[in-house]
């Protein structure tokens, strides 16, 4: 890894440690940006792997390859990682690679705190990933580690919650890590109304990070005592409520899937504009949608628990609240396709990955929509509805829009295009086959097929056989991103400082591959205009 | 904040080459996660590499701090790094507000929900006469719905005893704590020494008054962790509380040491500032306690 990547910065003036320290050691942005990207990357490769178990084990009704309990631990695993481990430090990584040359800084706010919040990562998820071999087995009742059943769990119980720990204090420190960088870094003649949007996303990521992080941990601080202590939190036995678990659980949760998809909305917001060759339609009101968005998560949280028997007045607010988060996110998504509107837009394979968000997130905002209703939700709760609604949103929504900004990106990192042909063969495929995989969910769910079950009904055959198709596509399709990445690294026809005609932005500015630390002099303030304004 | 009106240069924002810390901190509180797992799991290894790995982190605090410390002593930190740091702080402290967030939120929705609900309220009639029919709403929850497993008690610690003398005793720190910070920005070493002799001095009271009412707790009324919600919510956050109390009293420790050393300087203090930030958040988390824990 180390050998791969120390080829690319041919400046190395200051007296930062070679080799493998380098890395183990390193304060500068890039390189920790480089190490989460690189950690996300493996993450999402063991994450996949556990969903190929899964489809492998529905390919068929009946049970084929693995035991229950197993099968369990491959579902709640795999949550756990694509979440924790795959997406939220692909962000982050994004975050350090690209908010400093965004603004105008010398580096992030807090560069040796920077350092520990990736180096906690590969701590947090052996102790996770070592479940698998405990006695007992992996953790299985679910990511959402619902009591009582998640107090069943064997030796992997006390691993499972100090791992949330360890990862939420690696989050928290990279959100104020961000915050600070934003509010104290920028550039004179950066003001906050030129920021691109990726950072003014990332901001209100970090928010949502800072406050609903604490949360979870305290959530899991109550299970360990539940379990260990003799505390009554969950036990009704004792005046507490497991449905208290799911409040307190929730209320860190909902935001916890817009920390998973606002930044994706800032990429596609610095896509869309370059590739149609025009300024983003509405840029305040996606800095205002945004923000709209990021509050109203706060308050739709037991959405998830319509079922719960929660009282009416509850019932009706929560899909009041949730139903309103449509409207900030419309607001987005018009904005997009108006940026669109009589452009000249041309499809390098960011735009296609981007087109692709646009149109699929879409569909699991409107499946969302019809779960936020709650007598409908009383039908589909718990069925592969569900499933199909987060994995279009997080999919094909925080996915793509991560695959977008890699190759949108990966120029400027690397100094080398890299190969356009293979990057579209990477879309089509994963566009396809991901559809082939998720959209059938769809149909298992409205005909009723729980979520979280090894085996099924005869009647869901065929659509389940069609779903492990399309996963097994999706899955293989993914191997060609490594090899495309490979290759830019190595290689490849030398990129330009620009990357992309007329492309906006700091970042732009500096050469491809930027120097080891980005801005020693701040910009000049005439060449801030504002994005992509 | 005046100084954010002031242009920096980003060559003069100090950024460390490399730091060693960050990984030994994360190896040792990886060690001592894993003992503290296998300890619970009943393993003898456990308590050995749970102190191992104390003993690492304590090594780390030591090192990392005594590089942040050397380096601000040696002017390494323009003003755009002290607003950096007071922005680390502050969002930290925020970050523990919502920690101590969800522990409430615990403790209302059990008082207000959970307990009426088994009690019979609004639709928890079936569930109150099919489970526990015998069960009364209450609080403090004398007795749990199910007396299996939980261990009842007699009475609880009243707001007007231990705990009001530890609200004052916990203001008064706070008072003194400014008294120091005004001496330190008048250049008075005798008042800023005294005044954070003082402050520690109280915190040093206040957890070993905690200590003597939980004590108490245990082995007079037979209220503990294991009594039910009641107990639950009272150890937890009161525990939590002692535990941030204790900590900001270590910390503010540190800075007197520092101030007897003489470091700081009446505008370079940002060091002394942390903690008197974090000393008053455990000061306003104690007022939510005393009124909804201990009071209401
Ligand atoms: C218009 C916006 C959205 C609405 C109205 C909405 C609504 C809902 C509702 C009502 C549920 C609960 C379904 C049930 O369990 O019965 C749900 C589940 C879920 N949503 Fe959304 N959603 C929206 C957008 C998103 C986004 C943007 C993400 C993430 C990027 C997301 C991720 C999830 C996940 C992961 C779950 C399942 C959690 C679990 O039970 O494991 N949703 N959504
Ligand atoms: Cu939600």
């Amino acid at each position: 890894m180390s050998e791969v990547a120390t080829h690319h910065h041919d400046d190395h003036h200051g007296a930062h440690a070679t080799g493998i320290m380098r890395w183990l050691t390193t304060t500068n942005h890039k390189d920790i940006g480089t190490l989460y990207l690189l950690f996300s990357l493996v993450m999402f490769f063991i994450g996949g792997t556990m969903a190929m178990i899964i489809r492998l084990e529905l390919f068929q009704p009946g049970l084929q390859f693995v035991d229950p309990q197993f099968y369990n631990s491959m579902v709640t695993m795999h949550a756990l990682i694509m979440i924790f481990g795959a997406v939220m430090p692909a962000w982050t990584g994004f975050a350090n690679w690209m908010i400093p040359m965004m603004i105008g800084a010398p580096d992030m706010a807090l560069p040796r705190l920077n350092n520990w919040s990736f180096w906690i990562l590969p701590f947090a998820f052996t102790m996770l990933l070592s479940t698998l071999f405990m006695p007992g087995g992996a953790p299985a009742g679910g990511w959402t580690m619902y009591p009582p059943l998640v107090l069943q769990t064997g030796d992997a119980f006390p691993f499972l919650i100090f791992a949330v720990h360890f990862m939420g204090a690696s989050s928290i420190a990279g959100a104020i890590n961000v915050v600070a960088t934003v509010f104290n870094m920028r550039a004179p003649g950066m003001t906050l109304m030129k920021l691109p949007l990726f950072v003014w996303t990332w901001i209100i990521t970090g928010f949502l990070l800072i406050a609903s992080i604490p949360v979870l941990a305290g959530a899991v601080t109550m299970l360990l005592t539940d379990k260990f202590f003799g505390t009554a939190f969950f036990s009704a036995a004792g005046g507490g409520d497991p449905v208290m678990f799911q409040h307190i659980f929730w209320f860190f949760g909902h935001p916890e899937v817009y920390i998973l998809i606002l930044p994706a909305f800032g990429i596609v917001s610095a896509i869309i504009p370059t590739f149609a060759r025009k300024p983003l339609f509405g840029y305040s009101s996606m800095v205002y949608a945004t923000g709209a968005i990021a509050f109203l998560s706060f308050i739709v949280w037991a959405h998830h628990m319509f079922t719960v028997g929660m009282p009416l007045a509850g019932e009706l607010f929560f899909m009041y609240t949730t139903v309103l988060i449509a409207v900030p996110t419309g607001v987005k998504v018009f904005n997009w396709v108006a940026t669109m509107w009589q452009s000249s837009m041309t499809f390098e394979t960011p735009m296609l990955f981007a087109l692709g968000f646009v149109i699929l997130f879409t569909i699991g905002g409107f499946s969302g929509l019809m779960l936020g209703v709650t007598p409908v939700d009383f039908q589909y709760h718990d069925t592969y509805f569900v499933v199909a609604h987060f994995h279009y949103v997080l999919v094909t929504g925080a996915v793509f829009a991560l695959m977008a900004g890699a190759y949108f990106w990966m120029p400027k990192w690397t100094g080398h295009m890299y190969n356009e042909t293979l990057a579209k063969w990477h879309f089509w495929l994963s566009v396809i086959s991901v559809n082939v995989l998720f959209f059938p969910q769809h149909f298992l769910g409205l005909a009723g097929m729980p979520r979280r079950i090894p085996d099924y009904a005869v009647q869901f055959a065929d659509f389940n056989m069609v779903s492990s198709i399309g996963g097994l596509g999706y899955g293989i399709s993914q191997i060609l991103f490594v090899i495309i990445v490979v290759k830019c690294i190595r290689g490849g026809e030398k990129a330009t400082d620009e990357v992309w005609e007329g492309a906006q932005g700091l970042e732009w500015t500096l050469s491809s591959p930027p120097p080891y630390h980005s801005f020693t002099e701040a910009p000049d303030p005439e060449s801030i205009t504002g994005g992509h304004r | 904040m005046s100084k954010s009106n002031i242009t920096y240069s980003n060559a003069d924002y100090y950024v460390p080459d490399s730091s060693r810390w960050p990984l030994i901190a994360s190896v040792s509180i990886f060690a001592m996660f894993v003992g503290g797992a296998t300890l619970l799991n009943g393993a003898n290894i456990g308590p050995y590499v749970l102190s191992a790995g104390f003993i690492l982190f304590v090594y780390m605090l030591f090192g990392w701090f005594g590089d942040v410390i050397a380096e601000s002593e040696a002017g390494t930190y323009n003003g755009q790094v002290d607003v950096s740091f007071r922005m680390g702080m502050a969002w930290f402290i925020f970050s523990e507000v919502m920690f101590f967030a969800a522990f409430f939120g615990a403790l209302y929705y059990a008082r207000m929900y959970s307990i009426p609900w088994l009690g019979g309220a609004g639709s928890g009639g079936a569930t109150n006469e099919f489970l526990w029919p015998e069960f009364a709403s209450a609080w403090p929850l004398f007795n749990t719905p199910d007396s299996y497993g939980f261990t009842q008690f007699k009475e609880v610690i009243g707001a007007w005893g231990v705990p009001f003398w530890n609200t004052l005793i916990l203001l008064t720190s706070g008072v003194t704590c400014t008294w120091a910070h005004w001496g330190l920005k008048i250049g008075s070493r005798k008042h800023l020494i005294a005044g954070l002799s003082v402050t520690v001095i109280l915190g040093i009271i206040f957890v070993a008054m905690q200590a003597e009412e939980y004590r108490h707790a245990y082995h007079a009324l037979g209220l503990t962790l294991n009594s039910g919600i009641y107990g639950a919510t009272f150890f937890l956050l009161t525990g939590f509380h002692g535990f941030h109390v204790t900590m900001g009293t270590i910390m503010l420790a540190t800075i007197l040491a520092r101030c007897i050393k003489g470091h700081f300087t009446h505008e370079n203090h940002f060091g002394f500032e942390a903690c008197a930030w974090y000393w008053h958040f455990v000061d306003v988390v104690w007022i939510g306690l005393f009124i909804f824990v201990y009071w209401v």
